[in-house]
């Protein structure tokens, strides 16, 4: 018997779970919906509140709450059941939750008797055990009463529950706008101490003042609104504002209307400032993606010249890269796994550097100053790098997880959800950014590039090697594109065709840039990202991916050198 | 001294102004007889073998089966293609990346018409199957007209033409050249492989159109139908040499090489290289988008990944395994090439890419003219022997 209750407590909590989820989908929803979800909810509560039901039957309840429970008149035991909610005692809760599961019985001499779950009868009014009499049937209920039974617990919870029992009732109860709930809300006002959950009953309160009779009352409900940041108050809101079809409004105080229309207005700032932020947010999220499929091209391209169409191949091998060191770890060191991220790096750098320099030497060298060769041949070394990792690893993507410390986000201003792993990211394509810089600036290494691309004959008179110099310049952007692929793993799918994805991509943001511009790079991969995030809710994704791209096949005819052209008198 | 000389031998030394004729290069021939010969001889062999397929029955010693034609019908679509590449790559020295999109075009345009006429004959208000999907009740505007076959024959010119027309009016003109003009097509045919992958773009989204039955009344599954198209096809194919001949041989053709090897000094003599280019690059566009056109009702689908970046390349790779700057060549190299494709993916088809990776680097360090370049190569090699 009591496996089997715990069975169907089970069961009413599992509904519990999706009606919730389901309620939060249709918090605007219509009426036609709501006493569905109130039944729902009322099996979930009915379902909760036994546990301490039975415990704390013994304090009685007064015969005045009991009697209207057994009336013919629907209406009246609605009126019973709130007042038996508002009581704020276990013991009416637990009457209430007898009457929702028929447990509830009246003699015919019109005495109300309780039977837990167990099978004990009491008497809720005196407290006193006794056996189940001839005369006592059980209450039948229907729908309404059901629904009614729900929102008395949840009342019951809001003013007997702990903190977080408080905040999850109240939270339920502001989505749907019930005049009934208002006395038992100003209740909880007058004895709650949490700040937090004062500031959403004051919300609530106004929500439900906002259609009182009294126009005063709703001035000042409009006026305690303009201070909500939550996106479900906007429908209230608009809903005053809309016209009946004969043309008056739902609200006919001009003056509350003035109200509502500020609220609205300011609640409209905040959630579009949130969402502009948010886009601001993803858009250099996805420009710090760009850049780092990017930045290595920057420099076999940019500086070098070389039309690399295996440079999607080496953000691969770093995401590859970071893959096995994530093996390894997990395998040999699963204590630090955490921190295999910070191992992949070097790793991936030296992997895609070795293979591009392989190239260099191999392939690329015999064919400077050939560039639609060039390109040809680096595709036909794509398709055996992308065909040998499937061979090495197979055609299915492989798992790469994001450590901890990158899992989860953070919340700012009321509703901006920012993941770390996209935090993580920018920071450290800033960092890389730095790290060429300085290396192409304030490096020999980096003397001889720069005098290599300027000059490749005078470099070479004053003794620069060249041929080593374009060897180590190709390993560096390989290398580059290899720390690109680690922070590429974090983000999306590893598999052999992720290069595939980006080589486009990659492209349009040098040549936007302007070639041998690293600033240019830098700018056009974060301005390419920002408008796509922007364009996206206009557009939807790929229209606005499509968009970029004709922009900048449009843009190059206007200034085919770039953002940031290098001055000069050449002539081709 | 100063007055001008009237001796008959210093005025005959003084060049008189000459006549147009002589600039004109010498009319040459439109192929060395043995040239027309072998390109005959090799057309009328592919000419036979649809009707050996339909003559003899299956089994017969002498049978070609549907699958071979259907597999030669493809390579001469790819073959045209090729040559189409090779007009502007070849001949001009502008390498587009973005061939596949003209290609999907032409076929795109003919493929309406098959899908209307697939639909039309299943019942009269029907629509075809993906717009019932997006719940669509009639054809949208830019489908309007399909259903006649003439006006979808007009569009296979038209689509490609005017893209590249306005594409090319605008790329040629800012003067984009070498790989950024490369870069920028890929790009063209990427964003065009986007938007056609989009069900609301309403052709098909990802699966394209397929699944065709008829054309002109005819069902398209007919072994009598099937040797049709490979007809038309190779008379296109061979149309489209000697026309490409012809035009290469001409004046404008010389321009066109001019560009090629001196885009700078062409236009210091005095002609503007734009206009040349436009034109060479709208004809190609459009020769390519007939070999889509002809490919769609032989291969029986046509899909955005057409479109895609990698098969605008591999169509470049066809041109240079054949030779560029030669005719032959893109329509040997489009055979070769795909051919080792179709015996890779059956026999081993893990290791295609591999072979395919490694043409793509054989041919640019090794082969640089190409199939046929290596074997000019080894005639005048072989003549020098014979001299010596």
């Amino acid at each position: 018997m009591h496996f089997l209750f715990s069975l169907i407590r089970l069961l009413a909590r599992l509904m519990a779970v999706v009606s919730d989820a389901w309620r939060r989908q249709v918090s605007s929803a219509s009426g036609v919906l709501r006493p569905i979800a109130g039944l729902v909810l009322a099996c979930a509560l009915l379902a909760v509140v036994p546990q301490h039901a039975h415990a704390a039957t013994a304090t009685p309840i007064p015969q005045t709450l009991l009697a209207p429970l057994a009336a013919d008149d629907t209406d009246e035991r609605l009126a019973g059941i709130a007042a038996l909610g508002e009581l704020a005692s276990p013991a009416a809760a637990a009457v209430l939750d007898a009457l929702g599961s028929d447990r509830l019985f009246a003699t015919e001499s019109g005495r109300i008797l309780i039977q837990d779950a167990q099978g004990a009868v009491s008497d809720p009014e005196t407290g006193e055990t006794l056996a189940l009499p001839e005369d006592a049937s059980s209450i039948s209920i229907n729908n309404r009463l059901r629904v009614g039974i729900a929102n008395a617990l949840a009342a019951q919870q809001i003013l007997t529950g702990d903190v977080p029992t408080r905040l999850a009732a109240v939270r339920s109860l502001q989505r749907d706008v019930d005049p009934e709930r208002a006395p038992l809300l100003r209740k909880a006002l007058e004895q709650e101490k949490d700040p937090q959950i004062i500031a959403l009953l004051r919300l609530a309160l106004a929500n439900i003042d906002l259609v009182s009779e009294d126009s005063a009352t709703r001035l000042s409900a409009a006026q305690a609104l303009a201070n909500a940041t939550d996106a479900g108050v906007k429908t209230v809101l608009a809903a005053r504002l809309v016209k009946e079809a004969d043309g008056s409004y739902v609200e006919p105080d001009a003056s509350v209307r003035a109200a509502v229309r500020i609220a609205l207005h300011r609640l409209d700032i905040h959630l579009s400032r949130i969402e502009w932020l948010g886009n601001l947010f993803y858009g250099a999220s996805l420009g710090s993606v760009l850049l780092l499929a990017a930045l290595g091209l920057a420099i076999t391209f940019g500086l070098m010249g070389i039309i690399n169409m295996a440079h999607g191949e080496l953000l691969m091998i770093g995401a590859y890269a970071t893959y096995v060191v994530q093996y390894l770890f997990r395998q040999f060191a699963p204590g630090f796994t955490d921190w295999y991220l910070l191992a992949a790096l070097p790793v991936a750098f030296a992997a895609s550097a070795l293979v591009g320099m392989a190239l260099e030497r191999s392939v690329i060298r015999w064919l400077y100053g050939r560039p639609l060769e060039t390109l040809l041949a680096t595709w036909g070394i794509s398709l055996i790098l992308m065909q040998g990792v499937r061979s090495l690893f197979g055609a299915q993507n492989v798992e790469v997880g994001n450590p901890s410390w990158m899992s989860g986000s953070m919340v700012v201003l009321d509703g901006l959800v920012l993941p770390y792993n996209r935090l993580v990211i920018i920071g450290f394509s800033l960092a890389v950014v730095v790290l060429v810089w300085v290396l192409l600036n304030r490096t020999r290494l980096g003397l001889f590039v720069r005098a290599v691309t300027q000059n490749r004959r005078m470099a070479s008179c004053v003794g620069v090697p060249t041929g080593r110099v374009d060897m180590l310049t190709f390993g560096l952007g390989s290398g580059i594109a290899g720390l690109g692929g680690v922070a590429l793993s974090q983000l999306g799918n590893v598999g052999p065709d992720l290069g595939q994805a980006y080589i486009v991509d990659s492209f349009m943001v040098v040549v936007l840039g302007g070639v041998g511009q690293l600033a240019g790079t830098v700018i056009a991969a974060i301005g390419l990202g920002e408008i796509n995030k922007f364009l996206e809710p206009y557009s939807g994704a790929v229209m606005a991916k499509i968009t970029i791209l004709v922009l900048i096949v449009l843009f190059i005819q206007k200034r085919p050198q770039g953002l940031f052209a290098l001055k000069g008198r050449s002539v081709e | 001294m100063s007055s001008p000389t009237h001796d008959p031998a210093v005025l005959a030394a003084i060049p008189v102004r000459p006549s147009r004729e002589s600039f004109a290069p010498p009319r040459a021939r439109l192929f060395p007889p043995i040239v027309w010969a072998g390109v005959l001889v090799v057309a009328a062999l592919l000419a036979v073998l649809p009707l050996l397929n339909l003559v003899f029955p299956a089994g017969h010693a002498l049978h070609i089966s549907a699958f071979t034609i259907a597999l030669l019908g493809k390579f001469m679509c790819y073959a045209i293609a090729a040559l189409a590449l090779d007009l502007v790559w070849g001949y001009t020295g502008i390498l587009s990346l973005g061939h596949g999109l003209f290609f999907a075009l032409g076929g795109y345009a003919h493929g309406m018409y098959l899908m209307r006429a697939t639909a039309a004959a299943q019942g009269a208000d029907r629509l075809p199957d993906f717009m019932n999907f997006l719940d669509w009740k009639a054809y949208p505007w830019f489908w309007s007209f399909t259903d006649h076959f003439p006006y979808a024959m007009l569009l296979v010119v038209l689509a490609p033409g005017l893209l590249a027309l306005v594409f090319g009016f605008f790329a040629f003109r800012s003067r984009i050249k070498g790989v950024y003009f490369s870069i920028i097509t890929q790009a063209l045919t990427f964003a065009a492989m986007l938007l056609f992958f989009r069900n609301e773009t309403g052709f098909g989204g990802n699966n394209g159109f397929t699944d065709f039955r008829e054309i002109l009344g005819f069902s398209i599954t007919a072994p009598g139908t099937k040797a049709a198209l490979y007809l038309l096809t190779l008379a296109i194919l061979l149309g489209a040499l000697v026309f490409a001949r012809g035009l290469t041989q001409s004046k404008l053709g010389r321009v066109l090489t001019g560009i090629r090897d001196g885009e700078t000094r062409l236009m210091f003599v005095g002609y503007d290289p734009h206009w040349f280019k436009l034109f060479i690059w709208t004809v190609s566009a459009v020769l390519c988008g007939i070999a889509g056109a002809l490919y769609v009702p032989q291969v029986g689908i046509i899909n955005p990944g057409e479109m895609s970046p990698a098969n605008s390349i591999e169509m470049v790779i066809w041109v240079a395994t054949g030779g560029r700057g030669t005719l032959i060549g893109p329509i040997i190299g489009a055979g070769v090439v795909n051919g080792l494709k179709t015996w890779f993916t059956g026999v081993f088809p893990e290791f295609w890419l591999y072979a395919l990776g490694l043409i793509f680097v054989l041919v640019t360090l090794f082969l640089p003219r190409g199939i046929v370049g290596l074997v000019l190569m080894l005639r005048e090699r072989l003549q020098a022997r014979r001299a010596a």
